[in-house]
């Protein structure tokens, strides 16, 4: 027996180690689900590895940031006048752009409150910057230098202005672990811009986040902008998330494909990122005085706003004789007038004689107005005595009914057009 | 006898630090340059160190220990890379009692299979054991193991300056 564990004392370690370790492993996976935090002793073993490897991280971060910032302070100070003035300017005009735009998306939005669908905003967010990566290629982690100390949480959304970049996994004191959206167990609901069509985004083996699982569709293009979908009940909806790359079948699962994304966010060169602390359903108080201040430079500027040119094309009531009514004492508001026709027929409001003028079986020409048809009365008059001398111009034929009538009546005023050319269809007869 | 004579001998300080540079490296640098983790440094270090010391149970046991310590840093569990380390560790210190492992073909040879072992042995577990779809393109692994390879050599070179010299 002896011989035998000097003999194979190696193998049996090996044995043995690896017994632990997979015990090890059968105890972590035994989580409730995939996505459900580590046990204690896990966690406080990636605490120790964390807290070794984190201080020197950041202290070669804030060296390196401190060499950085004093060479760009100094680069900065030779344009800052010029750059300056051209911030101002931009500023000026995005505020002009954003009021104009507010105005839709306030109507959106109240359209969306009809619905009674929930807007989340962004309320609140805590800058932090890159300090690490996991280093190993099968899992694209970041570590970032800010912890629960913070207010930070797991789950929380992780962006930067140009895109998302992931979600925060395991959050220790000073430091948070980045699950980034091209590692293979993330998972995010996106929406392709155009096409509208859903799908989970997750990594491929290259470290490329793309759609999986999607029915192959034809419409799908690269160069097509991929937003978030809200529906992970992580990142708020209406996010960038980048632009179709390119699309691949999926061998592993046909006729299914995967849709390749090309980041907004550049994944692999990160120094400033923004966790989103809180989501709402109130615009938060900066933003809010913010449109109000575009708002007003707008109404200063003159500037015609989005909904006041959708005013303007829009039948509405005459501001006027709206106060005139508002002044009267029955106070019964005014019925509304509607807008000319482009094409009168005798359908048009006003075209119609009173029921007494009417004779039964005699056709009704209507008589428009020349206010409707955009004709002089001396015109029409002339194009009346002509059509009645019976010289009808090819282009004064009488229309033909779009379907035949069963019997035409035949005491017609033969004066079946309108005295602008406008054809008017034949009436059926009522019949026997 | 003729093992404990080519037994290679090192300084404490260097034993303990050099396998925590190389996870420091390995964590900091992809930051500037996102392909650098295609190079598994760890990995080259548990190799040099195991067949340097021609001692299995040495090579298992520092291959558990880094390998945990990377696995702390990913979203994984620990445990995956700690038991393909222990498995490189062993054999890279069995290999050691047996050949030469000074020339620097030989190190570029031992080099590119143990790290394609190594990633064998991880996608095994991830597959088989943790049931996690990890999706594997052959030919990224393979150009993984052939630069691991290349840098290997130039590593081990630099770990042969801290040897104990007799």
């Amino acid at each position: 027996m002896e011989s035998f564990l000097t003999r194979y004392k190696n193998l049996l370690f090996l044995v043995l180690v690896l017994a632990l370790q997979i015990a090890g492993l059968a105890v972590q996976i035994r989580r409730p689900s995939p996505g459900a935090p580590d046990g204690h002793s896990v966690r406080l073993i990636r605490r120790w590895a964390v807290a070794l490897i984190s201080p020197p991280e950041e202290a070669l971060h804030g060296g390196g940031s401190g060499i950085r910032d004093l060479w760009a302070n100094y680069l900065d100070l030779r344009h800052v006048r010029q750059q300056n003035q051209d911030l101002r300017e931009r500023v000026s005009r995005m505020q002009l752009e954003q009021a104009s735009l507010m105005e839709d998306a306030r109507q959106g939005q109240r359209l969306q409150q009809l619905l009674a669908f929930r807007e989340h905003y962004i309320y609140s967010t805590v800058p932090a910057q890159v300090i690490g990566t996991s280093g190993a290629d099968q899992s694209q982690v970041l570590y970032i230098d800010k912890g629960s100390k913070d207010g930070l949480k797991p789950d929380m959304p992780v962006i930067t202005p140009d895109g998302i970049v992931g979600k925060l996994k395991d959050v220790f004191p000073h430091t948070a672990q980045v699950l980034e959206i091209s590692d293979q167990s993330s998972g995010a609901g996106v929406l392709l811009e155009t096409t509208r069509l859903r799908g989970v985004l997750k990594g491929n083996a290259f470290g490329q986040p793309q759609i999986v699982n999607l029915l192959p569709d034809e419409r799908v293009k690269p160069g097509e902008h991929v937003v978030t979908s809200g529906g992970d009940q992580i990142f708020p909806r209406g996010l960038p998330v980048g632009v179709v790359d390119h699309v691949v079948d999926d061998a592993q699962n046909p006729p299914y494909v995967d849709v390749v994304i090309k980041p907004a966010a550049n994944l692999g060169r990160l120094g400033e990122v923004l966790v989103i602390t809180k989501l709402s359903d109130q615009m938060p108080p900066q933003e809010r005085k913010d449109i109000a201040e575009s708002a007003a430079s707008l109404k200063d500027a003159g500037v015609q706003r989005a909904a006041d040119i959708l005013d303007q094309r829009l039948p509405s009531v005459d501001p006027t004789t709206q106060a005139a009514d508002a002044a009267s004492p029955d106070g019964i508001p005014p019925l509304v007038k509607a807008p000319l026709p482009l094409h009168a027929d005798r359908y048009t409001p006003d075209a119609t004689p009173p029921a007494q003028d009417l004779v039964p079986g005699r056709r009704f020409t209507p008589d428009l107005p020349a206010s409707l048809t955009g004709t002089s009365p001396a015109a029409a008059k002339a194009a009346q005595r002509k059509t009645a001398a019976g010289g009808a111009s090819p282009a004064t034929k009488p229309a033909r009914p779009l379907r035949a009538p069963a019997r035409v009546a035949p005491e017609t005023s033969g004066n079946s057009e309108s005295a602008a050319g406008v054809s008017v269809p034949a009436p059926a007869s009522p019949g026997p | 006898m003729r093992r404990e004579l080519d037994v290679q001998r090192y300084p404490w300080i260097a034993v303990l630090l050099a396998p925590l540079v190389a996870v420091f490296l390995q964590a900091y640098i992809p930051r500037f340059v996102p392909r650098f983790d295609i190079i598994d440094l760890p990995l080259l270090v548990i190799i040099y160190f195991s067949v340097g010391w021609r001692n299995p149970i040495a090579g298992t046991l520092g291959g558990a220990l880094i390998g945990l310590m990377q696995d702390a840093l990913t979203s994984r569990p620990l445990g995956v890379n700690g038991i393909s380390n222990s498995i490189i560790g062993f054999l890279a210190g069995s290999l050691g009692v047996k050949i030469d492992v000074e020339n620097p073909g030989t190190r570029l040879l031992m080099n590119f299979a143990f790290t394609l072992l190594n990633t064998v042995v991880y996608l095994f577990i991830v597959h088989r054991l943790l049931a996690i779809d990890l999706r594997t393109n052959w030919l990224h692994e393979v150009i993984k193991a052939v630069i691991n390879a290349i840098v290997g050599v130039f590593v081990f070179d630099i770990l042969d300056r801290v040897r104990v010299r007799e």
